[in-house]
């Protein structure tokens, strides 16, 4: 059982509720697998998708497993919704809630936004991300992820790399990973590795080649164009030269090691397209194993006393 | 009218008082202060055996027999407090707060005078609105209300306002508070030209181009909860610049809502070396941490940002030693709904007259502050700053608060006088708060 009926973040759930989801999202993997994707479990229950920010990945994600569910599905996105009439978040929120939503999934530019509703609302929030804070279900597929192709994250050696300053990605992994026992390595140029995130119980470094030797899973995050000009990092150029992930930067990680992006990814810049599109690479199975935990998560808190 | 205020403690730094004696105040003036003496005090446990000469007067004339007797046993009796930073709202955003309501919170919370900041719509930067202000206080305001011009122009930064004709007109003060003057040209100029008026520059220090749009603290903890964050560098690089500049220009400055540590250690070192700069902090940064920001409480979302336990720390040493002068308020009245929404998005700002001297009672309590110190930094110093009374002496306006130490409230921001319910402080057990507050003679009180 998990013992809130919101899933905000990977900082508030205790290492069992993790286990708990992983456990229930390889039951759900099963179904996936079958020529008849779908299960009756949710049927009659409603599933709104509140993004306020643009996304493609995560939202069909969702929409996806939801369906599988036999939830039905709306979506609401900003530009078609009264958000731009100017009504505030609350009301939105209180608006979709009154329609008959039993799970609202949210994401938003701003973090704490699903925390607000959570405390507001009696439908299940889930957060989709939230501004640079968290992205629970990400967090999740990686894990679902790395267990899949290494039976066990405890004792791995983990890289993340690129803008973890800025990546709600890297926050709900540090936390996630860490949780179930891995070692957790955080390598990037100093500029997006705030100084205070060495008490998140990882190690920092700001060379590729002392930060990828040995690990076991290289996880690769998208550097966004916009950080360019912001005295973040010069150039897209000088980015890719010391921290793109390159084959012979990967031949310093163990053999079998195995290399994930969230997506979308800029192929050339974070990550080059013979590793992307390589033997390493589980960067589609992401994508699959994505589906099987957000159903777990919404059937595991449909199971929540409200 | 006269009013006798009996056996309380009278604490009045001005006079050097700190004993238990009587007030009598008429027409709304202060008539006499009388200390019972030591003699007094062996004989007999009523403190004042002879009248005071001029209620005899009163007798002996037949005219205006009226006289209201004010218990006080047991409770403090200190000139009305002055609180130099407080946002009225009006005009222009009286749905957050309006000149009338302001000055209630402020009575409520024992506050005889207070200075608005300039940031309403239209801003005060031009005599027009600082008549406004005046008049509407003088018709609707329940304490005095003393303006705070711009610095700048629409506070912009550029262009310096025209603070000769706006002390004619009231302004105590001039500052671009909630916005610096990132111009060093400019703030120099400022202090330079202010010294023909004799009137201070109060400084809200911030490096925009540092902070940027941060909306907390920086540390782990704004790394932990995802929001940007604000390093405590940005507040004491320009605390720097304008101490150098106040150095260049022999002005006068004085520094607003002191956050940090290191804070406190550039204005010591400053005043070490002769500079003369005064400065003040608010009571939320010696209550609370950033930790109040946890689950994205918008009411712990202020600028300065809450910070560590060690700031509040060195802001206590800073109060006790004297580096820091006063204690103000920062009273930011918001409306519910701008509270309500996106941490990132909410103004800043806490609501704080009706809390401000029971969070400051706990210094007394702690033994950082005597009370003879706390009515320093709540009344006195700030009327020095700003050429205004804070005393107990005869002749003196009868602005007076009447303590109560032991009585212990609730708070509850749904009972604020105040429009603005925006407290991080909701809830909490506090203990002192005013039972009479006396403004030119009118008597407020509370059950």
């Amino acid at each position: 059982m998990l013992n809130e009926k919101d899933l905000l973040g990977i900082k508030e759930l205790s290492v069992e509720e993790i286990n708990l989801i992983l456990d229930t999202a390889a039951a759900f993997k099963d179904v996936l697998g079958r020529d008849i994707k779908k299960v009756p479990t949710l049927r009659g229950k409603t599933t709104v998708n509140v993004f306020f920010e643009p996304s493609t990945r995560t939202r069909t994600s969702f929409e996806l497993a939801a369906k599988r569910l036999s939830t039905d599905v709306i979506n609401f996105s900003v530009p078609t919704s009264s958000v731009v009439k100017g009504e505030s978040l609350i009301d939105t929120a209180l608006t979709v809630q009154a329609l008959g939503a039993d799970f609202i999934i949210i994401r938003h530019s701003s973090a704490g936004v699903p925390h607000l509703l959570a405390k507001k609302l009696r439908a299940s929030v889930i957060n989709a991300g939230d501004g640079t804070n968290e992205h629970p279900t990400q967090a999740l597929l990686d894990a679902f992820t790395i267990k899949g192709k290494k039976e066990k994250v405890e004792g791995l050696n983990i890289a993340i790399v690129g803008d973890i300053a800025h990546s709600r990605v890297a926050k709900s992994n540090i936390y996630s990973l860490t949780k179930l026992g891995a070692k957790v390595r955080l390598i990037g140029p100093p500029t997006l590795i705030p100084r205070e995130t060495e008490d998140m119980g990882v190690v920092v470094f700001h060379k590729m080649e002392d930060g990828l030797k040995n690990v076991d899973v290289v996880m690769m995050l998208r550097i966004q164009m916009e950080r360019q000009g912001k005295g973040f990092f010069p150039s897209t150029e000088e980015y890719s030269k010391n921290w793109g992930l390159t084959l012979d930067r990967l031949s310093l990680a163990k053999d079998d090691v195995i290399v994930m992006h969230p997506g979308p990814m800029n192929r050339g810049i974070e990550i080059s397209s013979e590793i992307a599109d390589g033997p390493r690479s589980v960067i589609l199975e992401q994508v699959t194993n994505g589906l099987a935990v957000r159903m777990a998560v919404m059937y595991l808190l449909a199971g929540v006393k409200k | 009218m006269r009013i006798l205020i009996k056996k309380g403690h009278v604490v009045d730094p001005s006079q050097g008082i700190d004993e238990i004696g009587d007030i009598l105040i008429k027409d709304g003036k202060i008539k006499e202060v009388r200390i019972q003496d030591k003699e007094q005090k062996a004989k007999s446990k009523s403190p004042l055996t002879q009248p005071f000469s001029s209620m005899e007067e009163g007798k002996g004339g037949g005219e205006d027999t009226e006289l209201r007797t004010i218990e006080a046993e047991g409770m403090f009796v200190i000139p009305g407090l002055i609180d130099m930073h407080v946002h009225l709202r009006e005009p222009g955003y009286e749905y957050k707060e309006t000149i009338k309501t302001g000055t209630a919170a402020a009575i409520k919370g024992g506050f005889t005078t207070v200075c608005c900041m300039p940031n309403t719509y239209p801003i005060n930067d031009n005599a027009s609105v600082t008549e406004f202000i005046i008049r509407k206080a003088a018709l609707e305001g329940l304490c005095t209300v003393l303006p705070i011009g711009a610095i700048t122009k629409g506070q912009k930064g550029k262009e310096l306002v025209e603070m000769g004709t706006m002390k004619d007109q009231g302004c105590v003060a001039f500052s671009d508070d909630g916005l610096p003057v990132m111009n060093s040209l400019i703030m120099r100029r400022a202090l330079e030209y202010s010294k023909a008026f004799g009137v201070p520059i109060i400084s809200h220090c911030e490096d925009l181009t540092l902070s940027e749009d941060g909306v907390m603290s920086e540390g782990l903890l704004s790394i932990t909860l995802g929001l940007r964050g604000i390093p405590a560098e940005a507040e004491q690089i320009m605390l720097f610049r304008d101490i150098l500049l106040l150095k260049l220009t022999r002005g006068r400055l004085h520094i607003a809502h002191v956050s940090t540590e290191g804070s406190v250690e550039l204005i010591r070192d400053a005043k070490k070396r002769g500079v003369n700069v005064t400065a003040e902090t608010c009571p939320h940064y010696f209550s609370l941490t950033e930790d109040s920001v946890k689950g994205y409480d918008t009411n712990a979302k202020v600028n300065p940002p809450l910070r560590t336990k060690k700031d509040i720390e060195a802001i206590k040493e800073g109060l006790k030693d004297g580096t820091i002068d006063v204690i103000a308020t920062d009273h930011a009245p918001h409306n519910r709904d701008e509270k309500l929404r996106e941490f990132d998005f909410a103004p800043p700002g806490i609501s704080g007259l009706e809390t401000a001297l029971s969070l400051s009672m706990k210094l007394v309590d702690e033994g950082v502050l005597t009370m003879s110190q706390l009515v320093e930094k709540m009344s006195l110093t700030p009327a020095r700053i700003l050429g205004l009374n804070g005393t107990l002496k005869p002749g003196a306006d009868a602005d007076i608060t009447i303590l109560d130490t032991k009585k212990e409230v609730r708070v509850e921001s749904k009972k604020f006088a105040s429009k603005g319910k925006n407290t991080p402080f909701d809830g909490w057990m506090l203990k002192g708060f005013p039972f009479i507050t006396i403004s030119k003679g009118r008597i407020n009180e509370w059950q």
